[in-house]
């Protein structure tokens, strides 16, 4: 009974060990993965900042003050005025929709009926 | 193997001895016990050794990771969740909708290595080509004077930095850089300010901030724990655009040689726009003036809402009626004595154009007519006193709290001595100088109904709390007086239909540094509150210098000058802020008023 232990134990140490072998290199692995993407996302974040940056320049009022006055024959925009301001009032409410007119529907059906 | 205790051979030939056998037995056992203990105590030496030797092991192990941890280099975990680590160096900063007003940009610094260079004078002739601003001789003495560093331009444009590698010497090298941009150039320069680079190394450089909003948050805006959450200011990026548009405008209009215009909330202390003319790119921000006789106010850099200590004329008159009515020594139709000019000691006190409104004026045509001559009285009913105490409660004794580096230099000029004259001269705005900036959040204090919020340059959130300065009453009507000055007194350009503004002007002859008055030069001030039915905004507008000059002789005072640019300024302005323009409520005629 003891060897059958002995072997067994062994044998359970040397699995031990390979996983523990496995494990240890699938850690490192990750590990690498993990700081490669971490790398990426800083390189990402800083070409967002870029962007961003790039997103304000362009949308700078300085520069779209001129390009509304370059494309006015266009865009026909003009600055804000107090006039612009409409009342609830002055929106014209939906045409009310008339009921439908059902003889005809009715006749069809009548007649497909017989 | 046991051996017997009693062999029989031995007690037979003991017996036949005569001996007596038990002292084999004695003996046999003594050994046997000898025996016993020699075992048992092997046994334990080994365990003991085995035990000792655990315990060197387990000790040893600790003893070595412990040394180790010590003696190895720092890292950082590698297996951290991503986001946690700093973005970046410098926090941007934003307008109150998350506009960009200032971010930062990686590009890179050149720097060189003479030592390793192959052909110093080439080089320095080719980066002279591509940086016009060296100089190739200059380069080349430093290039070949035996150093082994030098540093050539701080940031390159990525274009430049392909030039720069094309000429392809292992000399030039490049280390990254962190820089501070302001993509709207020249917008809210003054309340940005800029920034620099503080200890600068090859791998990288402090960004620091050198002026303005920069320089007063900068621990804030460098703060590794913040640095991926934007400083959210209270400024509105396209307020302020149409501010600086319409300034601007009126400024060039007006020849007029500065130019300032504050825009705040008055329910919050928000400070919504806050121009200075002329600007600079805070990009690249130019260098203080060199020359010290110049004045101040002559350089861009110079603030001149809220640095710029001005006297700030009639648009005080309202501070002394709105005093008198709290301590009940007036009402807004009370008569005060107005017969000019008014003669206090050696003093004459004068109307503008040395008109005369008197003998008697009520306290809202005071205001309205802006009399000096009625304002005096009334502040002579308050005493130097209970005016000082006033003027202190609104703010005007110390510098602004706001968030500028520039703030607390902007202390105002305050008479030494505070005697009857200045008491006079004072109730019109004379004798004692303020910025913009003051003024402002003084009358935000009386657009508040009353309660005095500090102002400020970030965004608020919440409710905020203020020290109450006047009654609601009081406060209210003032407002009416100030909105009567616009209906029917000198500031009759600043109606904006819809927009019910009400407010001050004020005309200040210009301090000379001698000493004494300039007769041609003055400061124009419009202070203005709308909607004055429920006031919610304060706009200041200052003008340095201006004429208007569209009729044949040349007008000066504010009414002509700062109350239309700022009547532009709401009425463009209004809208962007969704404030719907209303109809005033018509006066009650005759015929509602019978009905009711």
């Amino acid at each position: 009974m003891r060897p059958v232990l002995y072997v067994l134990s062994f044998l359970a140490l040397i699995a031990l060990g390979f996983w523990a072998y496995r494990e240890n290199y699938a850690t490192q692995a990750a590990l690498k993965e993990v700081q490669a993407l971490q790398r990426e996302i800083a390189g990402l974040r800083e070409a967002l900042a870029i962007q961003r940056a790039e997103w304000a320049y362009l949308n700078r009022p300085d520069r779209l003050r001129e390009l509304a006055t370059v494309n006015f024959d266009r865009l026909g925009l003009l600055p804000m005025e107090p006039t612009q301001f409409g009342s609830a009032a002055q929106v014209a409410y939906p045409r009310a929709r008339l009921p439908e007119i059902s003889f005809t529907t009715d006749t069809q059906a009548s007649g497909e009926g017989l | 193997m046991r051996t017997p205790l009693r062999p029989l051979a031995r007690v037979l030939q003991a017996r036949e001895d005569g001996l007596n056998p038990d002292q084999i037995e004695r003996e046999n056992l003594r050994l046997r016990h000898e025996a016993m203990r020699e075992k048992s105590r092997g046994r334990a030496e080994f365990r003991l050794l085995i035990l000792c030797l655990s315990f060197i092991l387990a000790f040893g192990a600790i003893g070595t990771r412990m040394g180790l941890m010590a003696a190895a280099v720092p890292t950082e975990p590698r297996a951290r969740a991503p986001g946690a680590e700093i973005v970046a160096q410098r926090a941007d900063i934003t307008d109150r909708n998350g506009r960009i007003l200032a971010t930062n940009m990686t590009t890179h610094a050149l720097y060189a290595h003479p030592k390793v260079m192959v052909d110093p004078k080439g080089t320095a002739k080719k980066l002279a080509e591509i940086f016009p601003d060296l100089d190739p001789a200059a380069l080349e003495r430093r290039f070949t004077d035996g150093r082994s560093f030098v540093w050539i331009k701080r940031v390159l444009s990525p274009e430049q930095m392909q030039l720069v590698h094309e000429i392809g010497d292992p000399g030039l090298l490049f280390g990254p850089r962190e820089m501070r941009l302001y993509p709207n150039g020249t917008l809210a320069a003054h309340v940005l300010g800029g920034a620099s680079f503080g200890a600068e190394g090859v791998h990288s450089a402090e960004v620091i901030g050198t002026a303005g909003i920069e320089k007063a948050m900068d621990a804030r805006l460098r703060d590794p724990a913040r640095g991926g959450e934007p400083l959210m200011l209270s400024i509105d990026l396209s307020l302020q655009a149409t501010v600086e548009e319409v300034l601007g405008a009126g400024m060039a209009m007006l020849n007029a040689k500065g130019a300032a215009a504050i825009l705040m909330d008055a329910r919050t202390g928000e400070v919504l726009a806050l121009a200075s003319l002329p600007n600079f790119d805070p990009n690249n921000r130019p260098n203080p003036l060199a020359d010290r006789n110049a004045e101040p106010g002559d350089s861009p850099l110079f603030n001149r809402a809220v640095q710029g200590v001005y006297e700030l004329g009639s648009t005080f008159k309202i501070f002394a009626a709105a005093q008198a009515m709290e301590l009940g020594l007036v009402t807004p139709e009370t008569m005060v004595d107005a017969n000019a000019p008014m003669v206090w000691g050696k003093h004459r006190i004068k109307e503008f154009e040395n008109k005369n409104y008197g003998p008697l004026l009520s306290v809202t045509d005071v205001i309205a007519k802006s009399s000096n001559v009625g304002t005096s009285h009334i502040a002579l009913m308050i005493g130097p006193l209970r005016q000082q105490a006033f003027l202190k409660s609104l703010g005007f004794f110390d510098p602004t709290p706001l968030e500028l580096v520039e703030a607390p230099g902007a202390r105002p000029l305050i008479p030494k001595r505070w005697t009857e004259i200045v008491t006079i001269t004072t109730s019109y705005g004379h004798g004692m100088s303020a910025s913009p900036m003051h003024l402002a959040a003084a009358y935000a204090a009386i657009a508040n109904g009353g309660v005095m919020i500090k102002p400020t340059l970030l965004k608020r959130e919440g409710p905020t709390t203020g020290v109450r300065v006047m009654s609601e009453k009081t406060a209210m009507e003032s407002v009416k007086m100030l909105r009567r000055v616009v209906t029917e007194g000198t500031a009759s350009l600043g109606e904006v239909p819809g927009y019910e503004v009400a407010g001050k002007t004020g005309t200040a002859d210009k301090v000379k540094r001698t000493g004494g008055y300039y007769k041609d030069k003055v400061i124009n001030t419009f202070a203005a509150v709308f909607p004055a039915s429920n006031p919610q905004y304060v706009l200041v507008v200052t003008l340095d210098e201006p004429t208007d000059t569209t009729l044949s002789q040349p007008r000066r005072t504010a009414g002509w000058t700062a109350v239309p640019v700022a009547a532009e300024i709401i009425r463009r302005v209004a809208p962007l802020m969704g404030l719907r323009p209303k109809l005033e409520p018509a006066p009650a005629d005759a015929l509602t008023a019978a009905s009711n």
